[in-house]
């Protein structure tokens, strides 16, 4: 890399200072914020404002909901990135065995990225509407009985699917690119070798595209946890009976809604934990273990 | 150990470009066989198909007495050392060298036995448990070699092995691929488009253009009697000079000829030779020097001693006997 020497001390202060002003005011300025208040109680009507240390924190550790919340948060995360993930390979290995008119339907595919996910959201509810959706009517004449209104696991399956079709067409890019950049000749002399197509599959294709497989593993337990908030508040709203209240959406509800801002600014402290967590693993991980 | 016969094979392309047509070998057992020829000329292909990665549009392929061309590359007994080498990345130089036995089911202590051979014979022992980008060029090329030996097929095919490898590594990997295949005795098709290596390497040479089989033969015999002008300007280095009949008026019994050929070393310098040629360039290479020059329009090429001081112009002499001629339309060799 090139290196510039600047003699004015300044010019790369001024050079970085829209970037740095920008990362102070929205993310690090916020992120003091939160971390500060979650020291802090106030009272209903926001006129007295108390310390009280580690209470806030404690008392989430402490309270079912809260716990409840980090289980469904598992749930969830687990599910969209198991399901987002599989069903892209899958997509992808089909991609990547086509010869023909690859290109369109890649770009098919990617269209669900474009689409916000509130938006998502939506169009998951209406297809799940126990009223008027296509889903509930197709699975009645099976003998099911639809309704994430009042049933926690049809809830938690529709945020799942909302949440998890979204993320499918990042997944698919990257497996696609994955696949593709692994030589043709390596799954030749493997069919030499007398490994049939399955075993090709696991013995070669998959231990090679575990670079990929892991980046995609830390970005969509991210995705899940903190990108579903618009998928949530458009479909469940963390209903029924908080089946399906993920961390990021109890953040916002008891804070905006519940005005609990003490509490809310600790369980986002610990969201920042996580976050900081993931990414530490990410960088360590994924530079170094995963390569073959 | 097997012949492989292939009878009438041809390739044609979903879109209906053909990249093969009648292809006809007959391989005998332990037999090293090279497909030369320019890039695009179908050798690779060809290749392809007999390994199995290729569907077979037209005619068979025979490995031994089966005929294989709706069988798995699997189940065809050859094993194939590709031009990028193909080792798995992710396992180590033993694993790459078990697992084509692993997958047949072959006992552990067979396994053991075979790669311990395999390694003994190509001096990477020490290498063993090494990953394979811990290897230089050479080192991965023997590799590539040991997992086609691990397996004792039926056949070896090698798609332009030595092609990634710098000059001088190049001409020590050739020899040892030759000395090799003359231990093992196991039948050998070998692609390549450098002629030298084809030359050196082959029992039998066949060369490919367009698609087609323009010649099969010894080495020698390709060398000494090229079947076609294509062949003729292949096979040699410096390549053969190919000029029109009508340049040099002067030749007796080239009446009939469209193309005569001279090589560059069959022609020397003598005052009243029939040719007469200016020089335009010297190439030096040590012991000797190319000359190029023209006559009547025709480039040509000649192979003198160094050290002597040229003139502008050149009177040449053919060495008796080692005219080529072909014909006018065909290129076809005239004997």
């Amino acid at each position: 890399m090139k290196r510039t020497i600047f003699r004015n001390q300044l010019l790369p202060w001024l050079l970085l200072a829209p970037q740095l002003a920008i990362t102070f005011v929205f993310f690090l300025w916020p992120a003091a914020q939160a971390i500060r208040q979650s020291f802090l109680r106030q009272d209903a009507f926001g006129i007295n404002t108390t310390f009280v240390g580690l209470s806030n924190f404690k008392a989430l550790w402490t309270s079912p909901e809260y716990l409840n919340s980090l289980q469904v948060t598992a749930v969830f995360a687990v599910s969209v990135t198991i399901l987002s993930m599989g069903f892209s390979l899958l997509l992808a290995v089909a991609v990547d065995r086509m010869i023909r008119s690859t290109s369109v339907y890649t770009t098919l595919l990617v269209w669900p990225y474009a689409v916000a996910p509130a938006v998502a959201g939506i169009l998951w509810w209406f297809i799940f509407n126990p009223t008027i959706g296509v889903m509930p009517y197709v699975l009645a004449t099976v003998g099911y009985d639809w309704n994430h209104i009042s049933s926690k696991t049809d809830a938690m399956i529709l945020v799942v699917i909302a949440s998890a079709w979204k993320q499918i067409s990042y997944n698919f890019l990257f497996f696609v690119a994955g696949l593709q950049s692994i030589p043709a000749s390596l799954r030749e002399a493997a069919a030499i070798d007398g490994a049939g197509p399955v075993r090709r599959f696991f013995d070669i294709t998959l231990p090679l595209l575990s670079p990929t497989t892991f980046f995609l593993l830390v970005v969509n337990i991210v995705y899940a946890m903190f990108d579903t908030f618009a998928v949530i508040d458009a479909t469940t709203e963390g209903g029924p009976a908080q089946a399906t209240n993920i961390m990021v959406y109890k953040v916002y509800f008891d804070g905006f809604v519940g005005q609990n801002m003490g509490s809310s600014a600790a369980q986002s402290v610990v969201l920042m934990l996580i976050v900081i967590a993931l990414t530490v693993i990410q960088f360590r991980w994924v530079e170094k273990k995963v390569a073959y | 150990m097997a012949s492989i016969t292939l009878d009438k094979i041809g390739k044609i392309y979903s879109g209906g470009t053909r990249a093969v047509g009648d292809v006809s070998i007959d391989i005998a057992d332990g037999e090293f066989i090279v497909l030369v020829g320019p890039s695009g000329c179908g050798k690779s292909t060809l290749l392809r198909m007999v390994a199995g990665l290729e569907s077979i549009s037209e005619g068979t392929v025979r490995i031994g007495d089966r005929v294989v061309n709706d069988m798995e590359p699997a189940d065809r007994d050859i094993a194939m050392v590709f031009q990028n080498y193909a080792l798995y990345p992710h396992m180590s130089v033993r694993q790459n060298l078990a697992y084509g036995l692993k997958n047949r089911r072959t006992p552990k202590a067979e396994i053991d036995r075979r790669v311990a051979q395999a390694a003994e014979i190509l001096q990477i022992g020490p290498y063993l448990d090494r990953k394979p980008r811990a290897l230089s060029g050479g080192q991965r090329q023997r590799v590539a070699m040991g997992r086609a030996i691990v397996r004792e097929p039926a056949a070896f095919l090698f798609d332009e092995p030595l092609s990634n490898l710098d000059a001088k590594l190049r001409v020590t990997m050739r020899l040892e691929i030759k000395d090799l295949q003359r231990r093992l005795r196991t039948t050998s098709i070998y692609v390549t488009h450098d002629q030298l290596e084809a030359m050196t390497l082959a029992d039998r040479l066949v060369v490919l253009n367009g698609g087609r089989i323009e010649q099969i033969g010894t080495p020698l015999e390709v060398y000494r009697k090229p079947a076609s002008t294509f062949v003729a300007g292949f096979i040699g280095s410096p390549a053969m000079n190919l000029i029109s009949n009508r340049a040099v008026p002067h030749l007796p019994g080239t009446a009939h000829a469209g193309t005569i050929g001279i090589r560059p070393e069959d022609l020397t310098p003598a005052p009243d030779g029939p040719i007469d040629m200016e020089i335009l360039a010297v190439e030096e290479l040590g012991a000797q020097r190319l000359v190029h020059g023209q006559t009547g329009g025709e480039r040509l090429t000649v192979t003198l001693p160094s050290g002597v001081e040229l003139p502008r112009t050149l009177r040449l002499a053919w060495r008796p006997g080692s005219l080529h001629l072909f014909q006018a339309e065909s290129g076809r060799r005239i004997d």
